[in-house]
This record gives C-alpha cells, structure tokens and sequence, in this order.
C-alpha cells in the first residue's frame, strides 16, 4: 500500500529535492489561524505538514511547545476540533498532514474510533512521541485498517537492536531524533547525525527525517544533506508566539518558512 | 598501611550484611515458625487454589496463589508498560537488566540490607497503639513506624537502593522529582552519602508548602530547580524530570520516588519499598501470633501502600485498603481520588487509572498534603483494585487534619499529611471492627515538615 507521504517523499527524489516538514501546533492561537497558517506554509515550500495535538503533560517537549500546548489548550483545541478543521481544510490543500499527539488523548478518543475519523478526515500518518513501537499493538490493526502511517522515532541513544526494531516498524518515514534531550534544544554534532542517518537508511528502504534542534535555514540546508526530510518544530512554533498579536503573523511566518524551503533547495542544487 | 584499611572495610560491613538479607526462603521458613509456636488458626477458604504452607496439624495459613506481576512487558494486567519517548527506552531496558542482576546479586543486597539497617535504621518498630486503639473502642491498631526511618519517611528505602544502582551503573548524577518534599530529602541524603551530584525538581506551589524540606535538600548539598509549569505540583516535577533524564542520560540516572513511570520503575521501586511489609508481617506474628485483619495506607503515587501490601497479598484473608486524597470532597472535583473520578489512561510513561477529562487532558487535583497531590496511580495499584485484591477509599483535607491532631494528643506522634490520611480512615474502621482484630497502619512519615503549614492554615505565625 503506498500512502500520500510514499508518493511525496517519491516525487521529491525525482526533483533533486528533499523534504520539508514544518510543524504547528493545532490551535495555537486558534484553529482558524491554524488552517490559514497550513495553506500558507504551503505555498510557502512546505512539503508536509505536521499539526501537533496540544497535551497537558508533554513529556518530550522544550519550553516553546509546552508553551504553545497551553495556548492551543486554553483556546479550547481538542482532538475532535482538529480533525473537524482537517476536514475543512481538505476542501483547500491536498498537502500531507501528520498528527503529532502524545497516547492519552488518543487513548481517550478510543484507538479504533480515533483512526477511522482521523483517516477520513484526511490524516497521511500519526506520530506519537511517547508510544515506541513495543507499546503500539492496541493502534497496529486500527491504523493498519485506517490506512495510516505510524510513525516511529529514533534516538542518538537508540542501540543497534533497537534501531533495526524501531526503523522496520515505521511506515511513511522514519522520524530520527538529531540530538539526546527535548524539542527546541541546540543541534546537535551533524556528523554523529550523518552517521546514524546512514546506519538507519541500511536497516529500512523507508525516507529519513531528522527533527529536533533544527532552527535556521543554515541548520535545515544542512541536515538536508544528509537526510530525505527535515523537520523544523520549535523555530516556527517560536516565530508564531513572537508575531501573535501581529495582524502580519501568518505572512511572516510563511516567510520564514520560504528561507527554510529556499536554504534546502540551494544547498541540493550546489550538492549537484 | 594498605592492609589496614583493607580489614577494616571488608570483613566488618560483610559480617553484619550476612544477617539482613532478602526475604528468602530461609526468612519465610522463620515466619512460618513463628506461625506453628502461635496457637493461631486461619480458616480456609476454598475459592481460591491455595498454597497452604502446614503450620501444624489443624492449623493452617492460607496463601493466595496470585500470578506474579508484572511480566516481560512490566504489564500488570492492562497497567503499566513504557510509554516513553524512544530517547528513553535504552536507558530503561539497561535499567531493567542491571535490576534484574542485582536481585539477584548477594553483594548487592547485602549491601542494600547494611545501609538499612546501619544507616537508614530497619528495621522500623511496629507500635501497638493502645491510646488510640481504647479511643477507638474497636480493633486493635499497630502503626508500622516508617516515620522513624532516617530523611523520616519510607522514601529512603528505594533511595538507598536505586542510590547504589547508580553507583553501580556509574552514573555520577541523579535526579528526582518531589512532591511533598521527603523523596526529594531522601535522595538529595543518598546523594550526599555515595558522593552523587544531585538535582531535585518540585513544583513551585509545592516549594512554598514544604519550605522546610526545600531548605534541607540544599543543606544536603542538593539543587533545587522549581518547575512553573501546569499546576506548579509533582506531576509537573515528574514531567521535568524525565525532560532533564532525556537530555542527560548517559550521565545521569533518575531516582524515581514512587511506584509509577514507565517499567521497570514500578517493579523495581515496589521490591524496595516491600521491606516494610515483610518485617510487619514478621513483627505481628511475633506480637500476637497471627496476621492481621486488615492493613490501612495513604496512596499518591502508591509506594508505601505497595511497600506494606506487597509481603501480604498472598494472605488472601489479610483485607487491604488504600486511603486516597479527597481533597474538599469528591463531589467538589477537588481532590485526587483517582479511583473515585478517573478512569485508565497513560501519563508519564504508565497506563492507568488517572484523572482526566473526556478529551484526555490531564485534571488538576487538590491536596492539602502535597505527597498525595497527584493525577495517576502505582499501575499495580490499579491491578490489585481490579483484582480486587485491595479496595481504595479516600479521606478529605479535614478528616486527614483532625486525624493529625488525635494522633499528636493520643500518642505523641505528629504524622505526616500523607500518612494523616490512612490514620483517618483508620479511625473510620477500627470502631466497627472486634476488639480480637488486628488493623495495621502504615505511618509512611513524620509530621515535622508539615508544622509549618499547619500553623499557617490556624492563622499562626512561627
């Protein structure tokens, strides 16, 4: 079965171009706003979409997301509300999007009822960043029937075994976290990045993403270098909290995603 | 020179371990000496396939066969497992490795017993409150005395024994959440004592609470980081914690303080904390030749309940209750009653019963005692309710402070908050028990870091 994201990451590779996974998180500051910043991320070079689900108890995320979590949260964000906004904006983009969501609300929503809605909706794959694959049974045969990717994640600290493991489990791609701590922390040594990056790509035929610490337009130029996508969390997150009460906040959070997208695709074309 | 050192080290610390081991089968022959010199008999029952160990003719002491929790994947029943971010899970399979090889170490565990029973003073009395028993007019009330544990509650007893794990594991840092401020005294103690740099985190809304037990972790050469997220409490300080463990895990190894978090922490904190149930299981059969009828903790995470359950919960006619926090009532949602408002959910690595909304977001709960001041349960908890093994009640803020001050006036302890909790609900049921009964309570701490408090909720200044 190949999803949306197989056919993205495919399409990418035959331009020369590797992929850009901006993250928002839903809600923050409002859905509304969160369905405008989508279109316009869009057009600004974003190849995929990753919507955070806000959780009170965020686990592996830095201050900026936690933040954002409580925003999106008092703006009264929910699951439901999310996937009715998919629905909506499914109307306006085609763009892969991926749902960010730590267990418990899914949990919560019931696993099984959870997929279904999400894939109708128009959900490409889950990431859940507190569920490793040895916990994801219950979601295996929902997801499976849902046709939904589920997106696994690997660590500096994840051993051979685990790495082998974890990167077989993932469908879409694989999500490798850059550096050992939390979202939004510095990045970290890329060629220690490189060389897992390359140990993972010979364990699984499925893309390579690297997230976590990735801020400025240098920093995406150069993991993308390395890896099939790059995902940019904490630096977007950070510029829609700067620019909130701006009326120019989506503009200007295009543009910074434009840099991003315009850094990845100089470095490729030199890289040529 | 050399030598001299050498015999002083070795040979003493080994002499003295050798008596306080592990709850062996040598211990449970004891124990069943014990049984057959007492004229103490247990019905049998026949609902369950027991495992009857003979007493003596006629007597018998009925043992419940439950299977052993939790398994390969640290389920017990639907609870538990490892919802962690993949960062964690190396750290977390070493962990459940290295454990697995200190139980069954000798020198470790008879390391573990010397620190105990040397430096941490196990084994801790078990009283027999006559005071608040003729008060009472019902069952007779033994206090299992954790509160005399050096730091003053059970916490040092898993502090001790994941403190040596570090050491073992040559992690030169550890860290610790704390809620009430005894785990994070405990651990910030063990630190001092195998020389481990040592972080605690608390709530900030915890830190003014426990002043007291913030002062003292830096006194003991602790850092002290205040977490303002959320409700400022010790689900916050977990959150944090675990973010710090994920950033610094080669160097640094959490000292989870409660049975909860992700395998093998439950497990593994649990086996630490059992000691307190195997000696009061020794102790009453020493004092009245049988064991009792029925045994009364506080819960927040769950680790002294756990700890006094877990040598008992074959003893099928040994009746268990767990004394939650009813905060202002149930009724007013301000409380952390999981078992009263929850419902299974994962929260910091675990699955089960947690209070929370229908969208899974995580309620705020209320306490006046800051150790039971929490959203989730020990995941093992949540499988002896199931089971129903052991039934959980709560009591509020007001009964757990009149408790304090009956226990202050009738004995001349002042417990904990926490352990205010189980005395309370004690109070409920020692009256309509028979004055033949036995109730244990566990006294999981002293009462001293909560003097403070008190005096501010009576309008008292210090």
């Amino acid at each position: 079965m190949t999803s949306k994201l197989d056919h993205t990451f495919a399409q990418l590779r035959q331009n020369g171009e590797k992929a850009l996974i901006a993250y928002v998180m839903a809600g923050d500051p409002s859905l509304p706003i969160t369905e405008q910043l989508v279109v316009e991320l869009e057009q600004a070079g974003a190849d995929i979409i990753e919507l955070g689900v806000p959780f009170s108890d965020p686990i592996a995320d830095g201050p900026v997301i936690q933040q954002a979590a409580e925003r999106a949260l008092r703006s009264g964000t929910s699951l439901r509300a999310i996937l009715s906004m998919i629905t909506g904006l499914r109307k306006k983009t085609q763009i892969p999007l991926v749902l960010m969501a730590y267990y418990n609300n899914i949990h919560a929503f019931g696993p099984e009822r959870f997929c279904h809605e999400a894939a109708q909706a128009g959900v490409d794959g889950l990431i859940l960043p507190d569920m490793p694959p040895d916990e994801a049974g219950p979601l295996r045969g929902p997801a499976a029937a849902a046709g939904l990717p589920l997106i696994f994640l690997l660590a500096p600290t994840s051993t051979p075994e685990r790495r082998t493991f974890v990167a077989q489990q993932s469908q879409g791609f694989v999500y490798y976290v850059s550096l050992t701590g939390i979202t939004g922390a510095k990045l970290a040594n890329l060629d220690d990045v490189a060389k897992n990056v390359e140990k993972i790509r010979k364990v699984t035929k499925v893309p390579v993403a690297v997230g976590f610490g990735v801020a400025t337009p240098e920093d995406a130029a150069k993991v993308a270098a390395i890896a099939d996508g790059v995902i940019v969390g904490s630096a977007i997150v950070k510029q829609i909290a700067s620019h909130q009460q701006k009326p120019d906040m989506v503009k200007h959070v295009a543009g910074f995603v434009r840099s991003l997208k315009t850094a990845m695709r100089s470095a490729q074309l030199k890289a040529r | 020179m050399r030598k001299c050192e050498h015999s002083f080290e070795q040979p003493r610390s080994r002499l003295s371990l050798r008596r306080e081991p592990v709850y062996t089968a040598a211990r449970e022959a004891r124990d069943v000496r014990e049984m057959r010199e007492s004229k103490f008999e247990v019905p049998k029952t026949s609902n369950f396939e027991p495992r009857t160990v003979p007493v003596s003719p006629g007597h018998t002491n009925v043992r419940v066969m439950m299977t052993s929790v939790p398994n390969k994947q640290g389920r017990f029943g639907a609870y538990g497992g490892r919802y962690v971010p993949e960062t964690l899970m190396p750290a977390l399979l070493e962990l459940e490795q290295e454990y697995a090889l200190v139980k069954k170490d000798r020198r470790f565990q008879s390391e573990l017993a010397y620190y105990l029973k040397q430096y941490a003073g196990r084994p801790t009395s078990l009283y027999f409150a006559q005071r608040l028993t003729k008060r009472l007019g019902g069952a007779k009330i033994y206090l299992k005395r954790e509160d005399l544990c050096h730091t003053g509650a059970h916490k040092i007893n898993n502090a001790i024994g994941q403190g040596l794990l570090a050491r073992r594991m040559k992690k030169p840092r550890i860290i610790a959440e704390t809620g009430a401020g005894q785990h994070g005294v405990a651990t910030a103690t063990v630190a001092a004592l195998f020389g481990l740099q040592c972080e605690i985190y608390m709530g900030t809304e915890d830190m003014q609470r426990q002043a007291l037990n913030v002062f003292r972790m830096r006194l003991l050469g602790s850092t002290v980081t205040g977490v303002n997220a959320g409700s400022r409490t010790l689900k916050d300080a977990i959150s944090e914690a675990m973010r710090d463990w994920t950033t610094n895990i080669r160097t640094t190894h959490y000292i989870l303080g409660s049975v909860l978090g992700a395998h093998p922490y439950p497990m593994m904190i649990r086996d630490f904390q059992s000691i307190i149930g195997r000696e009061a299981r020794r102790q009453i059969l020493a004092a009245e030749g049988r064991l009792p009828d029925c045994l009364i903790a506080c819960v927040g995470g769950g680790s002294n309940a756990i700890g006094l359950f877990h040598a008992f919960i074959k003893d099928k006619k040994v009746k268990m209750i767990g004394v939650e926090a009813g905060g202002l009532g149930v009724a007013s949602g301000k409380h952390a009653a999981r078992f009263a408002g929850g419902k299974p959910g994962v929260l910091q690595g675990t699955m089960t019963y947690l209070l929370q909304g229908d969208d899974g977001q995580v309620n705020l709960t209320h306490s006046v005692s800051a150790g039971l001041d929490y959203a989730a349960i020990g995941p093992e908890h949540s499988y002896l309710r199931d089971q129903g093994r052991a039934s959980y009640t709560s009591v509020t803020d007001d009964e757990a402070l009149a408790a304090f001050d009956v226990l202050a006036r009738e004995e001349g302890i002042m417990p904990a908050l926490e352990s205010a909790h189980a005395i309370a609900h004690a109070m409920k049921v020692a009256p309509t028990m028979k004055k033949s009964q036995l109730l244990v309570v566990n006294l999981s701490g002293r009462g001293d870091k909560d003097v403070q408090q008190i005096a501010k909720m009576r309008g008292i200044t210090l």
